[in-house]
């Protein structure tokens, strides 16, 4: 039976993609941000997933103001990179399984999660820097993936009550898939960052760290944390967060943190990323 | 009922909600097709006549001809459509940020390496300003 092994949650800003592709990511300069990841791309190394959902925000690429998806699934054979509007980054296209993608649709949606089913489409920095960060240049990516798409720029986002119950169809979802597979489940996005506004450029490190530290075990708690408290706390860019809620309702009850690394600032934002076990 | 709004108090925040994306509906499209190579050449030859394909106001066509961003925010400019503008000219997204703010872009950059503006002063309308 499929499995459910870890968690990973990470920002995926746009530079840090940029910083990869021009070969500076093991320069002094960016060591320190890249650094927090070793850690991480030794372990995946023999966590070896077969498939990662990994759970994003489109950022005005694959979609635009025609229709807005708050909770979307790719069902794709494959799923290229988007050209956000200076090229297309130059990363391999993102293989991803339709097998595993379909199940998932047709469970989630049966336990009331009216997702919708995308069969075409490109994925931008929200998708494929993640990749980068964990994979760093390999000729094709390790894993399959499954793209679960969330809206965070049109206000509202959803809950972070919906996004945990959201991961915790997705793992049911999986429990229920037949195939002998290691699944790991990604949440992405975040932490502070404003980018509009007199106000832009709002960090707020306490905020941030206190949501790691509750991530693992009062996961609930974060859940019941409206939107405005994370445009007012974080930016309103910092709603991106939300989604690491969904990678954690598909955990399971109990999980070990096994990594944290956070860093302020990456241009306008700070990072954060953390790597949970599934211990049930 | 009118729609709860309680992200109004926060000051210097413009929240992308439903009625700023009515707003800016054709504003947006028209960013979004800067996408596009061919468009980016076509919108720099006449900014004016390439934006004339989209029903866009005049308010909003003179707030892009002068790449005034607070100005395009508070006409329904979403942060993520307005920047397909600036980066079309190699323009970073800090730089682009840094226009709404009180600081140069030199500045704001040096703001954010020491650890970024602080919320202290800055959840509320009306609290002190803090850089």
């Amino acid at each position: 039976m499929a499995k459910i092994t870890a968690g990973v949650g990470t920002s995926h800003v746009p530079l840090l993609g940029r910083i990869i592709d021009i070969n500076q990511s093991k320069t002094d300069d960016w060591k320190p941000i890249f650094s927090g990841y070793d850690f991480t791309r030794e372990w995946i190394k023999n966590e070896k997933p077969d498939v990662v959902v990994l759970v994003y925000n489109d950022h005005a690429n694959a979609f635009d103001m025609t229709m807005i998806p708050t909770f979307a699934i790719g069902c794709a054979e494959s799923y290229a990179p988007a050209d956000e509007g200076y090229g297309a980054r130059p990363v391999p296209v993102v293989q991803g399984d339709q097998d595993l993608s379909w199940h998932i649709a047709q469970s989630v949606i049966q336990q009331g999660f009216d997702l919708t089913i995308i069969n075409q489409m490109e994925v931008d920095h929200g998708l494929t820097v993640p990749l980068s960060m964990m994979f760093d240049q390999p000729e094709a990516w390790p894993c399959k993936v499954v793209p679960i798409m969330v809206n965070t720029v049109v206000y509202p986002a959803p809950s972070g009550e919906r996004c945990v119950a959201l991961g915790k169809a997705i793992r049911n979802a999986i429990a229920s898939y037949d195939k002998d597979i290691n699944v790991q489940v990604w949440g992405t996005g975040g932490m502070s960052h404003q980018l509009l506004g007199a106000r832009a450029g709002i960090i707020n490190r306490d905020w941030d760290t206190a949501f790691l530290d509750k991530l693992s075990n009062d996961y609930e708690e974060l859940a019941k944390i409206p939107q405005t408290e994370y445009i007012r706390e974080t930016g309103t860019e910092g709603s991106e967060t939300v989604m690491w809620l969904i990678m954690r309702g598909a955990l399971g009850e109990n999980v070990k943190e096994i990594h944290r690394h956070y860093h302020v600032p990456i241009s306008n934002t700070a990072l954060g990323h953390i790597v949970l076990s599934a211990e049930d | 009922m009118a729609l709860d709004k309680p992200y109004q108090d926060i000051p210097g925040t413009t929240v992308f909600d439903g009625e700023m994306a009515r707003k800016g509906f054709h504003l947006n499209q028209f960013c979004m097709s800067l996408q596009k190579e061919e468009n980016r050449k076509a919108f720099f030859a006449d900014e004016l006549g390439y934006m004339n394909q989209w029903p866009m106001s005049e308010e909003q066509k003179q707030a892009v001809i002068d790449r005034d961003l607070t100005k395009l925010i508070s006409l329904g400019g979403n942060i993520y459509y307005l920047v397909k503008i600036t980066m079309a000219q190699g323009m970073s997204v800090a730089h682009a940020v840094s226009m709404m703010t009180d600081m140069s872009p030199d500045e704001y950059l040096e703001m954010m390496k020491n650890g970024g503006r602080s919320p202290d002063g800055n959840r509320y309308v009306g609290e002190q300003q803090n850089g």
